[in-house]
């Protein structure tokens, strides 16, 4: 394997229902790499939540993995609203995400708690009006 | 318990997978809510009255094999392509989803571990 393998997707905000395609293709990848099960679900769930974050609340975004030998980097960019009280978003059942949202099942606030869940490592750099990145690493156990 | 069996005793109408009735299943998770579902769920089937495009990928995300939808909700054409790619048993029934959960729960079939 080289140093690391990289994936880029533009993740669509106004695609509701096609959200999860750039999760399914990361899973995809690192499973066919033949990485550790725990880790491809672990980093499966920390995207897809990230992913649908993205298309919730910021009109999309841009959503890199990075594939190493022992770990699984996930960057995910957007040029949303930006979250005003971090602190407040990581609270479980916090939520200021639509009623269309809360239709497909999300916006109960659960994504960022089960993102810093799963992931090893998460750090979320936000400014109000001009959007948020989330970076996680997942590693192997 | 074989998905076949599953498939019985809620007299579910099966729309794809097929092939996979002779898996076996042991834990289930019955939720409406996705994110649940992506933080509690160690279940290898899910039972939902939910119906959209979410539930396939949620369960692709989890590794759960097979989706019964409840008070026979229909998903729709692009989901059934999207779970027989994703190799799922999507199936239908009738029942409600707090009734089918009473059921394989008497028949053995327990939430997370």
């Amino acid at each position: 394997m080289p140093d690391a393998i990289r994936m880029r997707f533009d993740v669509d905000g106004d695609d509701f229902a096609g959200a999860g395609v750039a999760s399914s293709e990361v899973k995809r990848a690192l499973k066919k790499l033949g990485m550790p099960p725990d880790l491809v679900k672990r980093t499966a769930i920390c995207m897809y939540e990230g992913e649908i974050n993205m298309v919730i609340h910021a009109n999309g975004g841009v959503a890199m993995a990075a594939i190493r030998p022992d770990r699984v980097e996930i960057e995910l960019c957007d040029r949303g609203p930006g979250i005003a009280d971090v602190e407040l978003a990581m609270q479980e059942g916090y939520s200021t995400a639509s009623e269309q949202a809360r239709n497909l099942g999300f916006g109960a606030g659960m994504g960022l708690p089960n993102m810093k869940r799963y992931a090893d490592e998460m750090t979320i750099d936000s400014r109000p009006g001009e959007g948020t990145t989330v970076r996680m690493v997942i590693r192997a156990r | 318990m074989r998905i076949g069996e599953i498939q019985k005793l809620l007299n579910a109408r099966l729309l794809c997978g097929e092939h996979l009735l002779d898996e076996e299943i042991h834990t289930v998770c019955g939720s409406d809510l996705m994110s649940d579902v992506l933080a509690f769920a160690n279940g290898q089937m899910l039972i939902t009255g939910l119906i959209n495009p979410q539930v396939i990928r949620t369960a692709e995300m989890m590794d759960i094999r097979c989706i019964v939808f409840g008070r026979d909700k229909m998903p729709d054409a692009g989901m059934i392509e999207l779970a027989r790619d994703r190799d799922m048993v999507l199936m239908s029934s009738k029942m409600s989803m707090f009734d089918s959960c009473g059921i394989l729960y008497q028949h053995g079939l327990r939430g997370e571990e």
